[in-house]
């Protein structure tokens, strides 16, 4: 689980990322939505720690992010970056086997190989073995990175996974593909932390969604709880109708038809 | 190997050559050559041929670590201005005369020198990556730009540097310009072996991170890879072999640039494979193409580096396009 306690993250006089305290616990997938330049990049970046907050703590199982040695904390949690780009073409075997690279020295063991098998099988991309990444479609890609990702904590209980914005540039098919995946990760045992920018489908999939302004916390809660047209409109700065829908816990978020 | 060992101003037959081995490993008592053919052999052949295998294998593997340091299949030493750079303190060193140099003799000398070119190559190394460097990224034009800048940068040292120089001086750096192996004596190999092998043996541990840092930088981060760390050693490395074969060979272009190339063509772009086979390949590549320089305008003798960039543009160009057509898709 992660824990995050008053994180302020500056620069210059800009407050990026301002006094945000949140939790994401094991088996629960957490939406983050926010309009563009609402911190969520940065946030990201905070949970990764590729960048160190002004103030403020983050805890990863109760241990503080910077105390982790970088070899034990990629065992701990995975990142799903946005822009995944390859310098030299690898065949998708090798790729999600990098995965792999912070659990061996320089040979991967049995126990390696079988874990990358078993994670293509979980993200259906066996029939992708021996392809060239570089000649694969966005959201085969997209996949291929995720299964990486996979690989890289398949071991460990209660890993965290960070995800931004996994479904950006894929198709309607590819989208479900990936949110369903990161459901059923939520659902054996991980923590999932998961920028998004569609609402529906963070209503739809997430456990709980936490919605940021200015780097600020809007709203945190349940999809049902949270999901209103005050928020959104406080949030993203739009009007919206909701929709009841049959089976669906959560109404549906539709644009207003008025240009306000 | 064998065969460039062989060839040459004084041929040396195969059975000579195994002759002369058996002889002098005390295997077989019968001299089935010429004490002329020995000592060619000895002190003319072997140490060239080693020599050329060395420098082969330095460039081959720099070249490897630093496309995949700069993310870039293009990054070469030559073309980023790593060579200018360390031309340019090896000739500083020679003009100026540095005092602790004029002190020293022999094989001490060779070591300086090779050390000066390391330090010019490591420093332009840090410019160009500072400049090419963008998120994490290197912008393949502001890279190329980068190292004509440098390049032009360091020429013009270089210039000035060979304006000042007296005439024995002057020998010694148009030498670096043409890039040849003539210098070859178990001096200079000598001299040049643990530059060489450091990095060829200490590389490869870098391989796995080299291919996390395909990824992205923050990627590798992710990881685990401390990406601080392993940068600065592999700019070390890497420059250390280009500035110790620089040093004793002058300016060798486009193989650190082919050989990577070749392996990942052929093979896989794993770095695992890459940085050993290309210390491989460039060594025997070298040899071979050292070979035809000395021979094919005999007596007289043709610069390497000019042959290495008869083959190398070609191919550099056939890069080129082939990255053209990748981004345009």
């Amino acid at each position: 689980m992660i824990r995050v306690e008053e994180l302020t993250y500056k620069v210059g006089n800009r407050q990026l990322v301002d006094g945000l305290s949140f939790e994401a616990h094991s088996g629960e997938m957490l939406a983050i939505l926010g309009a563009n330049g609402a911190g969520k990049s940065t946030l990201m970046k905070l949970l990764c720690r590729e960048m160190r907050p002004s103030s403020g703590k983050i805890y990863i199982k109760e241990k503080e992010l910077m105390n982790y040695r970088l070899e034990d904390l990629a065992k701990t949690r995975a990142v799903l970056s946005q822009h995944n780009t390859l310098s030299v073409s690898f065949v998708v075997d090798e790729l999600v086997m990098m995965g792999r690279y912070p659990h061996f020295d320089q040979k991967p063991a049995s126990n390696d190989f079988a874990v990358v098998r078993r994670v293509m099988q979980d993200t259906g991309i066996s029939h992708l073995s021996g392809r060239d990444y570089n000649t694969l479609s966005g959201g085969e890609q997209q996949r291929v990175q995720l299964a990486r990702v996979i690989a890289q904590v398949y071991e460990t209980p209660n890993a965290c996974l960070l995800l931004d914005e996994p479904t950006n540039g894929l198709d309607i098919q590819f989208q479900q593909q990936i949110m369903v995946l990161a459901r059923k990760l939520a659902d054996s045992g991980y923590c999932v932390i998961c920028i998004l920018h569609d609402i529906n489908y963070a209503s739809r999939f997430a456990d709980r969604i936490l919605m940021l302004k200015n780097g600020k916390k809007v709203a945190e809660g349940m999809p049902i709880e949270v999901i209103n047209c005050e928020n959104i409109h406080e949030t993203f700065s739009i009007k919206v109708k909701l929709m009841a829908c049959e089976d669906y816990n959560c109404p549906l978020v539709i644009p207003a038809t008025s240009v306000s | 190997m064998v065969v460039s060992s062989c060839i040459g101003a004084v041929d040396i037959s195969f059975s000579e050559l195994l002759s002369i081995i058996s002889y002098h490993t005390r295997i077989s008592d019968h001299q089935g050559f010429t004490s002329q053919q020995a000592s060619v052999f000895f002190n003319l052949r072997l140490p060239r041929v080693l020599l050329g295998s060395l420098i082969g294998a330095a460039l081959g593997v720099s070249g490897a670590a630093i496309q995949g340091l700069f993310r870039n299949p293009l990054a070469e030493p030559g073309l980023i201005g790593i060579s200018s750079g360390a031309t340019l303190f090896a000739v500083i060193m020679i003009v100026l005369e540095i005092n602790i140099f004029k002190n020293l003799t022999g094989t001490l000398s060779f070591y300086a020198l090779s050390i000066a070119a390391f330090i010019g190559a490591g420093i332009t190394t840090m410019i160009v990556y500072r400049i090419a460097m963008k998120n994490g990224k290197t912008v393949i034009t502001t890279l190329l730009l980068a190292g004509l800048a440098i390049n032009a940068l360091a020429n013009s040292f270089i210039g000035l540097m060979t304006y000042m120089a007296t005439d024995a001086q002057l020998r010694n750096i148009t030498f670096w310009n043409l890039g040849s192996l003539g210098g070859a004596s178990w001096q200079t190999v000598s001299a040049l072996l643990p530059f060489v092998l450091i990095p060829i043996v200490v590389l490869p541990f870098f391989a796995k991170s080299l291919n996390a840092l395909a990824l992205g930088e923050a990627q590798a981060l992710h990881m685990g890879v401390n990406v601080k760390v392993v940068k600065r050693m592999i700019i070390i490395l890497a420059t250390m072999a280009v500035g110790a074969s620089v040093a004793m060979a002058g300016i060798i272009g486009f193989i650190g640039l082919i050989i990577p190339h070749i392996i990942r063509m052929t093979f896989t772009a794993d770095h695992r494979l890459v940085i050993p086979g290309s210390a491989l390949l460039g060594g025997a590549l070298l040899t071979g193409a050292d070979l035809i320089a000395r021979t094919i305008v005999a007596p007289a003798e043709l610069p390497i580096g000019i042959l290495t960039a008869m083959i190398g543009v070609p191919v550099f160009i056939y890069i080129i396009i082939s990255e053209k057509n990748k981004n345009n898709l």
